[in-house]
């Protein structure tokens, strides 16, 4: 498929950023799981020698170290593939860093189909379901690679536990490095009044593109970036719901418990609406190119634009 | 202090009496001999630091606290009840003293390993101790951890394993074999130590010895009694989660010379 957008990696911008937050700031270091070079943190060690700490295939560990790390007074950067960040490691998380509220840093890539041709082993698509789910931590979703460096730069702002995945693949280049960014803010992509279209990640280029299809069937579709999964924007939902009245998500994850489900919950409790959602459908992937694996699994912005009708169906 | 997990434990009906007692000894050497702590300033930042990775040993280390001064004395009868700052596993943030949250085993000497990290990197002289249960070492976080003590090098950190025997459900060498404990932690490259665990002259000995250690990590495995200083608890599996009735309860505070509950 042709895009209209430049593609760039997000670990390039990743690793960039930790070299930026490492000058601002002595407390940022950074862990990895003989995954330092894969998530390109490399270039902080060579940067500042001592800050990057290689603790082998040993996630467990690394997560803890890093929360005994951030109880002393340091800000970590955990990192690894999304698979071993989350899944491998929860209930490390869950009572090492979450529970304290441990100013530990989760920074992984490889998240979702787009890891490819690795197979389901490593496609990560139950991470954010896992990481919503826990108290005290914020789960993140940059769009692209700007964003990924924006939210390594808001990261070290925030006080408390973040969990951020980007994608092994290159993504479309959606943003600019100033455009404003807040973690717990989404952003309106394009404004529309007949349905809204809610994306996080790469899904939110194909809203985008929905958004087109959309326009040339005569339907009006706002495109939001939800860049926070947690704590989910209500605010923007709610908007979106009152004054669209019909809503879609798109995210390169199970249907279960990810930002399908955050919107739905926040539609149900607070402006009810039809709530369609586009995701993986509760199955593991299989090894494919990205683009193949996008198709195969529905997360093309045609089925974006169909669950769009449906929703305007049910309005 | 083993009067106080009695009581604690008997007051909350529930709790591990067996491995509080089993690491009563450890604890209190290190808490009135060895760490530079302040009880006034529970955060000061330069102070050493203590995780007990075997969190349902907590009773142990609140009577520890207490009568260290962090808290008053009174408040450990609030032990596992609804609004108590004495969680029923330790609690960072909520007890002052605690230094990591516990509870799932295997996680704390990795905490500690972090803390000798960060001690090196903020060029601070902080040390860091761990009492680790030896049923902890059929986790293998544990083992990880193991591994990167001694290649961080970090002589700052000293884990010590309170080698009581017994785990949840039996002794630690019917259950999964840790023998020979010892020489499994030499492999790794730590500095090991084997010692009378409630020989405070011989934890005091060890910890001294840690202290000189340059390189690598100390590893003090302590020969220890689930249950010590109690007739009817020692080395019986049951007392690892039960708490005492109250005929059991005045004959262990009679035991102990503690007198009436």
């Amino acid at each position: 498929m042709t895009l209209p957008w430049k593609l760039e990696g997000q670990r390039t911008y990743f690793s960039k950023a930790l070299i930026e937050a490492g000058r601002k700031d002595p407390r940022v270091v950074v862990l990895g799981a003989d995954t330092t070079e894969s998530l390109k943190s490399m270039p902080f060690g060579k940067e500042f020698p001592g800050r990057l700490i290689n603790l082998g295939i040993a996630e467990q560990n690394m997560m803890a170290v890093a929360a005994g790390m951030a109880v002393s007074g340091l800000v970590p950067f955990s990192c690894t593939y999304s698979v071993f960040a989350t899944a491998h490691v929860y209930n490390v998380i869950r009572q090492a860093i979450a529970y304290p509220k441990a100013n530990v840093k989760i920074f992984s890539s490889h998240a979702g189909l787009t890891t490819g041709p690795d197979g389901a082993t490593h496609q990560m698509n139950e991470d954010l379901a896992l990481m919503r789910g826990l108290p005290n931590m914020t789960v993140l979703v940059p769009v692209d690679g700007p964003q990924t460096a924006r939210c390594v730069e808001a990261a070290v702002e925030w006080e408390g536990p973040v969990y951020c995945r980007f994608s092994r693949s290159n993504f479309p280049t959606l943003t600019q490095p100033t455009d404003p960014f807040e973690i717990g803010r989404a952003t309106v992509m394009r404004d529309g009044s007949d349905v809204t279209l809610i994306g996080c990640g790469i899904m939110v280029s194909r809203c985008l593109l929905a958004a087109d299809e959309l326009a040339n069937a005569g339907v009006s579709a706002r495109v939001i970036n939800m860049s926070t999964i947690k704590p989910i924007d209500a605010a923007v939902v709610v908007k979106a719901a009152r004054e669209t009245g019909a809503i879609v998500t798109a995210e390169e994850h199970s249907i279960v418990h990810g930002l399908g489900s955050a919107v739905a919950g926040v539609t149900a409790e607070h402006y009810p609406v039809p709530v369609k959602t586009v995701g993986v459908q509760d199955v593991f992937g299989e090894s494919g190119e990205s683009e193949e694996l996008l198709e195969k699994y529905g997360l093309t912005s045609a089925n974006v634009a169909k669950a769009a009708h449906l929703a305007l169906k049910l309005k | 202090m083993r009067g106080h997990v009695l009581r604690m434990t008997h007051a909350a009906q529930s709790g591990h009496p067996g491995g509080s007692l089993s690491c009563t000894d450890l604890i209190a050497s290190l808490y009135f001999h060895e760490l530079r702590v302040d009880p006034a300033r529970p955060d000061w930042p330069d102070r050493d630091r203590f995780v007990l990775s075997k969190g349902h040993a907590c009773p142990a280390q609140y009577a520890a606290l207490a009568e260290r001064g962090y808290f008053p004395r009174e408040e450990l009868l609030t032990f596992r009840k609804l609004g108590s700052r004495l969680q029923g596993h330790p609690e960072l943030g909520l007890t002052p003293g605690v230094e990591a949250c516990a509870g799932a085993e295997g996680q704390g000497l990795s905490v500690g390993i972090g803390m000798a990290l960060a001690a090196r990197l903020l060029g601070k002289a902080w040390r860091t101790f761990v009492i680790v249960g030896d049923g902890e070492n059929d986790v293998g976080e544990t083992w990880e951890a193991a591994m990167a003590g001694p290649n961080l090098k970090l002589d700052s950190l000293v884990a010590i394993i309170d080698r009581n025997g017994i785990q949840q459900e039996g002794r630690t060498e019917d259950i999964m074999p840790l023998e020979p404990l010892a020489d499994k932690w030499r492999a790794f490259g730590w500095h090991v130590l084997e010692i009378d665990g409630h020989s405070v002259r011989a934890i005091l000995e060890a910890l001294s010895v840690a202290r000189s250690v340059r390189g690598r990590p100390t590893c003090i495995v302590a020969k220890t009694v689930k249950g010590k200083g109690v007739s009817f608890m020692e080395n019986v599996i049951k007392y690892h989660g039960a708490a005492t009735t109250d005929d059991e309860l005045r004959l262990g505070l009679s035991e102990l010379g503690e007198g009436a509950p």
